[in-house]
This record gives C-alpha cells, structure tokens and sequence, in this order.
C-alpha cells in the first residue's frame, strides 16, 4: 500500500507526548553557564555609558559584554540574511529594547539578577514612532524581493480606467503589527572547541544559521555545526539567524565556557522580526455588469531604521495575480522608524495583503448588488493575467464550490443584519486565498545498513509541520519497504544541505532529492545483485526489489545477502527546473465564515468556519489537517485577537507578554470543517505539491472582517476588529 | 548562596534536591533535576507549558517555587506514562494528530489528566474553558479537544461512534 496519502500518526508524536523531544534549550553541555540580555529603555539617541559596578560585583557574574568591549565580529553586515544587528558592536540606539549588552553567569538567576542591575546612561535623540506620522516620507524598498522584481509594477492603465468605471471604491486598509510568539522561545547554546563551534539553537534554517555565524566570525563554513532536530515552531520568526544566536557564540568566546542563552518571552517582542503594520490603499473599479475594469494597490509597511536591515512586506502580489483584470498597478512603500526590524510572518505579504484586496472585493460586490462568490467567477483568471502564464494548476474553481456547498452559501441572505438568532447578529462571510508554490534546492543522503534499514539525511528542519512523517512516507514508497525499517533524520548543518523551511516550500523542496537519493540506492543494490556470479548479463533495468529480494529474470537474491558486502549509500541533490518560467505556481482556497455578535455588547465570536483548500497533492492527510485548521486560527487571531502595542511616547511595546498580546485560545474556536481540493501539481514539481503552511491562514481575516459587515452592516477596515468598531 | 533541601515526590518517586530560594519549580525540573518535559513558554503563568499537578493541583510550576514543593507529591510530563505504555490520553493525542511542534504539549496533556480526573466527563465547552490557559500556537486546538473527548469516553468506559 502507498504510504503517501495516508493519515499516518507522526513519527516524532511520542517523543513530543512523553516529553522527550530535545528542544534547544534542552541540550545537556557540560559546564555551560547562562547568559541575559540587557535591552535599551529609550528608542533612540547613543549610549555615553554604563555602571557595571554592582552588576559585576554579584555573585557568579563571568563578564560583562558590552559594546565596549565586545569581541569584533569579522562581517556583522555580510551575512546572507540581511540582519544588521544588534550585535553590540556600536553604541547607537535604533529601537526601545534593542540589545546593549550581555550579562554572563554561573547559574540562570544569578545572570538575570546582575542583568537587572546594569545601569546605563545615554543621549537621547529624536525617535519617529508613528507610521501614521511618517507616511509622507516613505521610500521604495531597496532589496524588494531580493532584487527578484521590481516593487511597483502594471499592466494597461489603472487610473485611467479607473474613472471609467460604473461603480468604483476607494479606501485604506490598516494592519498592525504582530508578534509570532511561538510557544518555544528562542535558545541558543553556543561551546567553542578551538576555532570550531557547536550551537544548539531554535531555528528555521540551520543551513542559514551555519553560514552567518560562519560570516561574522570570519570561519570557515565547516567550522560552524548547527543542530535543531525539534523547534518549538517559528511562523517565520526562527527564519532569520538573528542577534541573540551570534551574541550567544560571541559570548561563549569570550568566557571560554559552553554559553546558553534562552530570552524571555518579553525579549521575543524586539529580537526576532515581527509582521509589520501595513497601510494599504485600494481603488477599483469595475463596469455594471461586475467586469472588473481597474485595480490599484499601494502599500505601505512599516520599518526599522534601515541600518539594520531591510525587510518589505509584499502586499500586492496578489492583487496583480488574483482577477482578469485589464488596468493593475501596485506599488511597495517602506515607513522608517525606531522599531526592530520586521520578518516575515506566517504567509507574509498574502495574509496582510489578501485581507485587504478580498475586504475590498467584497465592498464592490456589495456596491455592484452581486453575490460575492459570483463576483469573483465573473473576474476568474484562467491564466496568469500579469505574467500571461498558464498556471501550472488551479482549482479554485472547485474550492468555491466545495466550500459553498459544505458551509450552506446558498441559504445566505445578502442584505447586511438579516440573519438573526434571536436577538444575535449572524453575518457570512467569504474571501478567497492564494499563496505561491515555492521550491529550492536540496540535498540528501541515503545509507541501507546491514540489517537492511535504511537511513536518509538532509539538514532541514521540522517545524512542527511534520517533515520525519513526510519524508519517511516519501522514502517508503520509493523504496518499497515499510515505514519503520526507514529512519529520516534532520537538524544538523553536517548532513547535505536543506532550505529554510518557510514559504510553505519544505515538502516541495526536500522530497524530491528523497525520491532521487531512494532511487540512486536502488540502482547501487541492483548494481551489486548483477555483479554476483551467475548473474551475468542481467540489465539492472529488468530487476525489482520484493520482499527483501532481489528478482531478475530466473534469479533471486536476498538484500540480506548482498548486504553481507557491506552497507550501501547513495547521495541525491535536485532543484527547481524551469517550471517558474514556464508556469505561474500558486496554491488556491475559498475561506467561508460565520459571526455572531451581540448588537448591544458588540462582542464577536466566529461560530463556525468552513476552509476549502487547493495545496495540490497532499502526502499527508493527518499532519495537513491539523495544518489547516492551525492556519485558519492564526487568521482568526489576525482578525479579532492580535495586535502589538506601541507607546508613540516611548517608542516602547507595551503588550510584551502573551496574556496582553491577545492570540486565539482553545475557548475562542469554533468547528473548523477543512476540505482537501483534490489536485495534483506535477508542473510545479515531482511530488505535485503547493505548500500548506500559509495558505489556510490567507483570506481568513477578510472572510470574518466580511462577515461582521454582513452580520451588523458596519464596514471596518483595520483589523484586529475590536468591541468598539461595530458599537 | 546557600542552597535549600528539600524533598519531595516527583511522579511517585521520592525525590531530594538542592535548590535555590529564587529558583521556580519549573527551572528545578528542568535544570537540577533533568526532567525537561515540561517547557518555559513564557514564565510568568500566561501560557500553561509547564503545567505540572501538585497534590491533584493543576499547577503553573513556572509560578511557583521549588522551594515550595517541599513535602509535595508532583507530576510531570514524565510520569504520565506507565513505562513504554503510553497514558490514554497521550494515545489520543497521536491518533488525533493533536500536536505538531510538540512545544505546547506536555502541559496539555498534564491538563488534560487534570481535568479528566477531576471531571470524568465534561462537555466540550468545559474542556475548552480548562485548557483555555494552555496555548497552543500551531494546531488550532481543534484536534486536541477531539482527543480529549474521545480519550474521557474512552476511560469513562463508553464507545463513542
Ligand atoms: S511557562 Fe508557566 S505558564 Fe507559561
Ligand atoms: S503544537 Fe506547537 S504550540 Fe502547540
């Protein structure tokens, strides 16, 4: 039986069950001691000086890392992540919380007590702080999309036609900033041995991680080792290799001793990227029949001091993509101010930037008196309208109806407050969804050992999303031997290179060198059947793996024996073809909603919730459930629960912490129905994959957003949508 | 500093140690003890990864300090399981695909236990309000509460279709 399909339990289930998956900060390293960070209280200015007397005087205290005397990093900027700092290498104070210095001990509390006694002294200068306030100076990014595309694009002309059309809106968007707040906090345990070293660290990328630290402290690749076999998840905010990773290194160098370095789920709010505050400013227009004529997307998102890096959030690709619509134009627009830098955050640019255009789709839908569903088939893209591409597949079509069909679209009254139970306001909502199929290269190695297991190596990551079942499932099928005599193992930069996992491109990247490194040991296995006396002439071509054996035409052979040879191992690598010149690549889904919310305390609670997805061929249908509905939730959060608070005064957040930075709990969510769109996308590659990670959380915010306007007629355009906008 | 002994039972072994007054129970679990099951999500009682049960208490144990467990009988992640048999509870959590990172998950099953043998049957809305503290970041809670009510059929004694 095939493994790929089937709803197979995780591998690394009972570790995660009985508490024994390892996470970062969990490594036992002989004679480790504790490292905390100080953060700056002020946004900007410089610091003219510290008071470490009391702090260094404390019991356990090993150093005291400062920008004084903190060991050079070789290259702080030349690193392939585009994270500038903090590093502790100049005095300058960018953000509130950024990173001044590094306090050193024997024991946890030891180090958090003189960390809380470093005193410093600074000149303040002036901090920008509001976006809203700095909007009139904002700049195109430099680096947008690593230099892959332009940041403003179009097609026809959009302000021309926009005039033109019968029916027309015209309105802001505001998004704000969020925290991914991954339940494990970031961990780095760093130890030197020479010039090498060794860091257990929570990461996305350990390939990433290997060739920073490599960069900054100006060693050789091989030189830096990275582990990670379980991250506590990430959503993008474990993607980069951020400050706290090198200085933990940097520390560990200085002290000579193995150094651990976990933050406070506090510190999470200004060390690791966050989803930037977005203002986004939609026109469209479209003529009385519902023929979308025009569409304009500006956007604008807010950013650090562009000193320390640069990161844009690419809200309008979607909108170029999404509709036949003739005349599009889109621009990307960065707002400099005394904030960390952002990252990416789950489905970055699409779940920001979706709300806004499916929020906008729905106004005209409205405004045009059309069913929103029908709005969007009457604009439906068969190509790519931007790129004149085929897709390489798309069911967007059967999302639409598979998903109207399970949540009972059609029983939908259109007019805003007209669904009412009792005296509870029900509104439906719908929005659709789209993330793009990403692939990179990789590399994996193979080895059957003696006994006839097999194990695979690639040195990417399992975030949660369930690659040891995946690959092992791809593995098995290649190979055509059982699932538990297969071991996949990952998270540590010695074995072949992997991708970050992020952009939901894991699956899509890695499996295919599984497949080719499965079948590179197969042809070494057959390979070594056909050498055996009385084999002779036997192409390898006509043989077949069975049972253990080893069948040709009148022979048999068992791997048993063969493997009394020695073990057998094998190495693939694949990449991206030319698929993304031939084909426009994008998973597809239709998100459905249902609010109630009482008209006099304002309170909304989604009640139900249908998501119908199109991720292409899905390997796994247990672990991409539970994906679905994990993505559907983080949108439930975006659009009623999260929100990070700044104090313009202060520069400061205000909400460091998980009871005041709201997020969904268990109580907040409703019946989550998922529907898997069958599909199959062999154009994009050999497994026929999308990606799920992002996409089920897409859309989410404007389906609910949508739905509150249904449920009570008032239109809200920021999310998180609070008591206070529909009273 | 002068470290503090106190003795304890930690998942039904008598258990002794050195700590220090500051010291949470969760970091003694963790850093003198060794049992790292249960995780430091936030330190400060917010997100229930590391929920321990004291004397049939669901407890925050990043809240609470080792001094503190002095005489205590205290459960972790650890001692769910009866040896290489998996909990009940921790069964239905793999069938259920209730997890994904795994970060969240010791403190919920140690709730779940909590509130099962507190309650032997709740309703679902129950079970959402006592796990509403434990946050889960990745699996959208949906399938943990699918696991939870099978799993409080299941040791109830009843077949649920
Ligand atoms: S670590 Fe104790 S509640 Fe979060
Ligand atoms: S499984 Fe990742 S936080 Fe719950």
């Amino acid at each position: 039986m095939a493994m790929i399909g089937q709803p197979l339990d995780r591998i690394d289930g009972r570790a995660k069950v009985t508490g024994a998956a390892k996470y970062a900060a969990e490594f036992r390293v002989p004679n480790a001691v504790h490292a905390v960070l100080v953060q700056s209280t002020i946004a900007a200015g410089s610091i003219t000086g510290f008071d470490l007397k009391e702090a260094s005087d404390m019991p356990g205290v090993l150093a005291i890392i400062t920008p004084n005397n903190a060991g050079k990093l070789t290259h702080p900027e030349n690193v392939p992540q585009a994270v500038a700092g903090p590093l502790l290498q100049n005095k300058d104070i960018l953000f509130n919380g950024q990173h001044v210095a590094l306090v050193v001990a024997e024991t946890l509390e030891q180090a958090q007590s003189a960390a809380s006694a470093v005193r410093l002294t600074y000149t303040r200068g002036e901090a920008a702080t509001s976006m809203d306030a700095m909007l009139g100076q904002a700049y195109p990014p430099k680096h947008f999309r690593n230099g892959a595309r332009p940041p403003d694009t179009s097609r026809g002309n959009a302000d021309e036609s926009f005039a033109t059309g019968a029916v027309k809106m015209d309105a802001t968007y505001v998004t704000p900033i969020e925290h991914h707040n991954p339940m494990e906090p970031h961990a780095t345990i760093a130890a030197w041995d020479g010039d090498r070293v060794t860091v257990w660290t929570a990461t996305q990328g350990i390939s990433g991680v290997q060739s920073t630290l490599a960069g900054q402290f100006g060693i050789d690749k091989a030189n830096v080792r990275a582990i990670c076999p379980y991250v506590g998840a990430g959503f993008g905010s474990k993607g980069n290799t951020w400050p706290p990773a090198t200085l933990a290194a940097l520390a560990a160098r200085t002290v000579r001793r193995p150094v651990k370095l976990v933050l406070s789920r506090s510190q999470m709010y200004t060390s690791n990227g966050y989803r930037p505050r977005t203002v986004q400013k939609l026109k469209i227009a479209a003529a009385a029949d519902g023929a979308l004529l025009s569409m304009r997307h500006d956007g604008f998102s807010s950013m650090s001091r562009p000193s320390l890096g640069e990161f844009a959030e690419p809200v309008a690709l979607a909108t170029e993509m999404l509709y036949a619509c003739p005349n599009v134009a889109v621009t990307h627009r960065l707002v400099a101010l005394n904030a960390a830098l952002p990252t990416y955050m789950r489905a970055p640019g699409e779940a920001s930037g979706v709300y806004a255009l499916e929020s906008a789709m729905d106004e005209m839908a409205v405004a045009l008196k059309m069913d929103p569903i029908a709005f969007r088939l009457k604009n439906y893209a068969e190509t790519d309208p931007h790129e004149n591409k085929p897709f390489a597949s798309k069911a967007l079509r059967a999302c639409y109806e598979q998903g109207a069909r399970a949540f009972g679209w059609e029983k939908r009254s259109a007019e805003p407050r007209s669904m009412r139970d009792g005296n509870i306001l029900i509104g439906w909502g719908f929005a659709t969804s789209t993330y793009p199929t990403n692939r990179m290269p990789s590399a994996v190695k193979i080895r059957m050992e003696k006994d006839a297991r097999v194990v695979l190596q690639c040195g990417t990551q399992d975030i949660g999303t369930g690659t040891y079942t995946v690959m092992t499932q791809v593995a098995a099928d290649t190979l055509g031997i059982p699932m538990h005599h297969i071991r996949f193992e990952l998270g540590d930069s010695n074995m072949p290179p992997g991708p970050v996992s992020g952009g939901s491109m894991t699956v899509a990247s890695v499996s295919p060198s599984v497949q080719a490194a499965c079948r590179a040991l197969l042809d070494k296995i057959k390979d070594r059947a056909v050498a055996q006396p009385g084999w002779g002439g036997q192409s390898r071509d006509g043989l077949q793996l069975r049972d253990g054996q080893v069948v040709g035409i009148g022979q048999q052979i068992s791997l048993a024996t063969l493997l009394e040879h020695g073990p057998i191992e094998a190495e693939a690598k694949t990449q991206p073809g030319d698929e993304k010149k031939e084909f426009s690549m994008h998973a597809f889904g239709a998100q459905f909603a249902e609010v109630r919310v009482d008209p006099d305390l304002g309170e909304i609670r989604v009640s139900r919730y249908v998501g119908a997805f199109d991720g292409g061929n899905i390997l796994n249908a247990k672990t991409a459930r539970s994906q679905l509905i994990g993505g559907i939730t983080y949108g439930i959060g975006m659009a009623l629960h999260e929100e990070t608070l700044v104090d313009q005064e202060t520069g400061r957040i205000v909400n460091t912490n998980v009871a005041e930075y709201l997020m969904p709990v268990n109580a907040d969510v409703p019946d989550i129905q998922t529907i898997i769109v069958p599909n199959d996308d062999k154009n994009s590659n050999p497994l026929g994959v999308k990606g799920i990670g992002e996409l089920p959380m897409v859309g989410v915010a404007a389906a609910i957003a949508n739905a509150v306007y249904h449920a009570t007629g008032v239109r809200v355009r920021k999310v998180p949508i609070r008591i206070e906008d529909v009273l | 500093m002068a470290k503090t002994y106190v003795s304890a039972t930690i998942n039904g072994e008598s258990a002794e140690f050195l700590c220090e007054t500051q010291q949470t129970l969760l970091d003694v679990l963790r850093d003198v003890i060794g049992l790292t099951g249960s995780k430091e999500g936030c330190g400060s009682g917010d997100c229930g990864a590391c929920s321990v049960i004291v004397d049939d208490r669901l407890v925050c144990s990043c809240l609470m300090l080792g001094v503190e467990a002095e005489g205590k009988s205290i459960t972790t992640i650890e001692g769910i399981a009866n040896g290489d048999t998996l909990h009940p509870i921790q069964q239905k959590f793999l069938e259920y695909a209730a997890l994904q990172c795994g970060f969240c998950t010791p403190g919920l099953i140690v709730a779940t236990k909590a509130l099962l043998d507190e309650n032997p049957n709740p309703t679902e809305t129950e079970a959402r309000y006592w796990l509403a503290g434990n946050l889960c970041r990745c699996t959208g809670y949906d399938k943990v509460i699918r696991a939870v009510m099978d799993v409080a059929a299941d040791m109830r004694g009843e077949k649920v279709a």
